[in-house]
């Protein structure tokens, strides 16, 4: 009775203030006077939300191979670091990761603008003769959102790193394998959880991303979070609580499936920002 | 022999450096260029000052939407944490299904995309004029805030030795005393982080203020947004510099927090 | 601390009929103990054999399913936890982390209320009765197992309960400590005159401190007794196996003469004590510790002692003794514990022998 009381008063303002609205928006996704599914199945030869939902999870994916390959690095040597060093890799990881999603952009605005610091580099190297496109296109998204979820990759595999017992990799080597081997054979195949913890976070977060493409990426490169904010400004909402459910549902699709994976269920229990 | 043994501990440590330096750049550029003295964006600034936070601090435009979003976070922090402790406390102790349901409508604004929340909230605000209102955004960005209190506080409660419990009732401590002298100090660390993560979820949210923002309650995220499309002039980065300071801070708090209630508990935290 | 005109006395404690059962499933199946006003009452029983689940429910954190827990005569069974006024050391001592030494020991007196300043006297006495003075402002996590535990220890007697639980409050530290704190233990029981409940699985442990031990198994006492009945009379094998070590001979009973069965045992004739006598032909267990046996090749065979004839199979030196494992004709083993000594003739592995021991150290189990 006492802990119903007092899970009560959130469970109510959850339900008014976010449940109830979110549920009400999605419903208009199946018709404002009868049920139809007629706006899904009229998605399904729509040019513009394929494309979309493509570019969607065509960016996502790369985003997520991108932070794969450059954070199982760092969270290896975030783990086998010691002192110092450790301190430094972690502050250089988590700063950007408690910096704003908008102000992180903006360094990317910054960096990659036709005046911007890459351009100036590249001409003053005599690489180039004239600034390259490079903000406002795909690759800007790609490579801003990259830097934006890096943390969410490497956190999930250092964590899973640090519970290998050390002695494992030492009892490869005293078995006769090559620092490589041991690599390969053991301190790998034991990392996948952490792997695919970060795989999930990445790939699902990038879904949903909206700043950033809209600030970094090309006209043509839109999201499916952008056509739904789009959507809702010419105030076309059966549409856009279409595409609102079509994420969510991918979203969730997603997270169903990986939590079949063995040690994956905490991915999303930890406190992340 | 031994350059065939040290070059690829060379390279390794070489590759590292660069993916370092890939994510704390950016972080250095927008920093050094709110120093800068050019009247344009350019890096490496020609000269360093101050008048972009001169502008900034001089500017109404600039200094309404900071106080708002402030006062939004406060308020969001304020509701928040009452809210997410309470039910911290209460969640654990619910019978098996109820406590799937519940925490399972409390935690889920961490995955739902936040465009979605966003346009459900302003599809249900518009109706009742919360659009365009500070209250609007602080009852919405509560919603967002809620799962790092639920979260934070139920970790630390989780980190709590039972037997600590035990032992005030075994020594004369009714329920409610236990709760007031044993329990309630030893999350408090929990709660304190859960608050300070409330504040920069709300301080840093976009998607939800530009939908609820209207014209009537600017954030300061908002008001960046606004500026970024039509200029990228250096005053953002001063804003954006100053931002970086305050959650940067608030967040080494939270850690040391966080450390020190891991010493106290003597057992790990979960976060 | 305790002043002339409040004489305390232990609380005198019964379990009747006791039960815990979660589901289907009996961590406690039943016990009946009188424990006795003063006296210093140990659980001892491996683990899942109910002993702290016993505690608990005396403590009043786990409500019995069946049976009755009565303090001087006052059932306690509906009595929440906070009212029983009973002293409690937990394993791990389960000080307040966020509170100094000072305030965890006043604690108690806070929750009932007594001043400020009659608080800080009552700390001060009971930090000098375990030996902390001027730890008081000192956080636990500045203290060291040992100390912790004494601070535990304090804190459970300072509001002069009647009765003391403890639940393996020595487990966590090594062995020198604890052989200190178990003598200062047995010290701060006599002073106090209190009942003390003490829980352990180490029977060591047990033997040292206890006026009285019940031993459980699965869920039942299997026997109560001082420590030295308990040795040297165990009602039955678990609880020969579980204190001390025992040889356990089968046999088949020829004759009973009053306590005494008389037995066929590997082709030789045994007596031993039995508390109810068996019938004749039945086969039973006798049992008999290592030490009490010897190597009697020697000795004329007599009627107070057993004889048995076995084949040495392993000798080890340990110093104080030498510890032999035997073999009987079947193959029984045996274990015999012999003092060492420059004198006595060291058996070798694969040695004929003959050993004998009192027919008053074999018991029926």
């Amino acid at each position: 009775m006492i802990p119903l009381l007092l899970a009560a008063p959130l469970l109510l303002y959850m339900l008014v203030f976010y449940a109830l609205p979110v549920l009400a928006m999605l419903l208009k996704g199946f018709g404002e006077q009868h049920w139809t599914l007629a706006h899904y199945a009229s998605l399904a030869d729509d040019p513009v939300f394929l494309k979309t939902f493509w570019n969607t999870l065509s960016t996502a994916a790369l985003v997520t191979l991108g932070t794969l390959l450059l954070g199982y690095p760092v969270a290896l040597a975030l783990v086998r670091t010691r002192g110092v060093t450790a301190a430094i890799i972690l502050v250089v990881i988590l700063l950007p990761f408690w910096t704003s999603v908008l102000v992180r952009s903006y360094a990317w605005m910054v960096l990659m603008g036709r005046h911007g610091l890459i351009n100036e580099a590249l001409l003053a190297a005599g690489l180039i003769e004239r600034p390259l496109r490079i903000l406002n296109t795909s690759l800007a998204t790609v490579i801003a959102m990259i830097h934006i979820l890096l943390p969410y990759m490497i956190l999930p595999i250092a964590n899973a790193l640090r519970q290998i017992d050390p002695s494992l990799a030492r009892a490869a080597s005293g078995l006769g394998a090559s620092p490589f081997q041991a690599f390969r054979q053991v301190v790998l195949p034991l990392s996948v959880p952490g792997v695919a913890a970060g795989v999930l976070l990445v790939f699902v977060l990038s879904l949903g991303f909206y700043i950033t493409p809209a600030m970094v990426g090309g006209p043509r490169d839109i999201t499916l979070s952008m056509l739904i904010a789009q959507q809702v400004d010419q105030l076309n909402w059966a549409y856009a609580a279409c595409l609102s459910t079509v994420l969510l549902a991918t979203s969730l699709a997603l997270i169903a499936a990986f939590q079949r994976l063995p040690g994956i269920g905490n991915a999303f229990r930890m406190n992340t920002r | 022999m031994t350059v065939a043994r040290l070059l690829p501990r060379t390279i390794s440590k070489a590759v590292v450096g660069l993916i370092l330096l890939f994510l704390g750049f950016p972080i250095v550029v927008v920093v050094v260029v709110s120093f800068s003295s050019a009247t344009y964006l350019t890096f490496p600034p020609p000269a360093f000052g101050l008048r972009w936070y001169e502008a900034y601090f001089g500017s109404a435009d600039w200094l309404r939407p900071t106080w708002l979003s402030l006062a939004v976070a406060s308020a969001v922090v304020a509701l928040s944490t009452v809210l997410g402790t309470l039910a911290a406390l209460g969640l654990g102790r619910l019978p098996k299904p109820l406590r799937v349901v519940a925490a399972a409508l409390v935690l889920s604004p961490l995955i739902v995309p936040v465009i979605v929340v966003a346009i459900g909230i302003y599809y249900a605000f518009s109706r009742y004029g919360l659009v365009g209102s500070p209250l609007g955004l602080v009852l919405a960005h509560t919603c967002l805030a809620v799962p790092f209190v639920v979260t934070s506080v139920s970790a630390s409660l989780a980190g709590i030795d039972p037997r600590l419990q035990q032992a005030a009732l075994s020594l004369g401590a009714t329920p409610r005393n236990t709760f007031l002298q044993v329990t309630l100090p030893l999350i408090r660390p929990g709660v304190i982080v859960g608050a300070l993560f409330a504040f920069i979820s709300s301080f840093d949210e976009l998607v939800v203020a530009l939908f609820l923002s209207g014209s009537g309650a600017v954030t300061l995220p908002r008001r960046m947004w606004d500026d970024l499309r039509f200029q990228i002039d250096p005053t953002i980065a001063a804003v954006s510099t100053l931002t970086i300071v305050l959650t940067a801070s608030l967040l080494a708090v939270a850690h040391l927090l966080r450390r020190r209630a891991q010493g106290n508990l003597g057992k790990a935290s979960v976060t | 601390m305790r002043d002339g005109t409040s004489t305390t006395h232990g609380a005198a404690v019964a379990l009747t009929a006791l039960e815990k059962r979660y589901d289907s499933v009996a961590a406690v199946a039943g016990v009946s103990l009188d424990i006795r006003s003063g006296e210093f009452l140990t659980l001892l029983g491996p683990s899942g054999s109910g002993k702290t689940t016993t505690l608990m429910m005396i403590a009043g954190f786990e409500m019995p399913t069946a049976g009755d827990i009565a303090i001087d005569g006052q059932s306690v069974v509906g009595l929440p936890p906070y009212k029983r006024n009973i002293g409690m050391v937990f394993q791990n001592y389960a000080l307040f982390p966020h509170l100094t030494v000072t305030d965890n020991i006043g604690f108690p007196l806070k929750q009932r209320g007594v001043s400020r300043a009659e608080r800080s006297k009552l700390v001060g006495e009971a930090l000098d009765l375990v030996h902390l003075p001027g730890y008081g402002n000192r956080y636990p996590r500045q203290l060291s197992g040992g100390q912790q535990q004494r601070v535990a220890l304090a804190r459970a007697i300072v509001f002069q309960p009647r009765l003391l639980l403890m639940d393996e409050p020595l487990g966590a530290l090594d062995k020198q400590l604890r052989e200190n704190l178990q003598l200062e233990m047995r010290r701060l029981h006599a002073d106090l005159g209190i009942t003390f409940i003490y829980v352990t699985h180490d029977q060591e442990e047990a033997l040292t401190m206890s006026d009285r031990i019940a031993v459980m198994n699965e869920g039942k006492v299997a026997q109560v007794g001082r420590p030295e009945e308990l040795y040297d009379r165990p009602a039955s094998r678990f609880v020969a196996g579980f204190i001390g070590e025992s040889n356990f001979l089968p046999a088949v009973v020829r004759d009973v003469d009053g306590e005494t069965v008389v037995a066929d045992c590997q082709g030789a004739v045994v007596r031993g004590l039995c508390r109810k006598p068996p019938d004749s032909g039945q086969s039973i267990v006798l049992s008999t510790r290592p030490e009490r046996m010897r190597f009697a090749d020697e000795e004329r065979s007599d009627s107070a002692s057993n004889r048995l004839r076995v084949t040495v199979s392993e000798a080890v030196f340990a110093g104080e003794r030498c510890r032999y494992l035997l073999r009987t004709a079947d193959g029984t083993s045996i274990v015999l514990k012999e003092p060492s000594s420059a004198t006595v003739r060291r058996r070798s592995v694969g040695e004929q022998a003959e050993v004998a021991w009192p027919v008053a150290d074999t018991i029926l189990v």
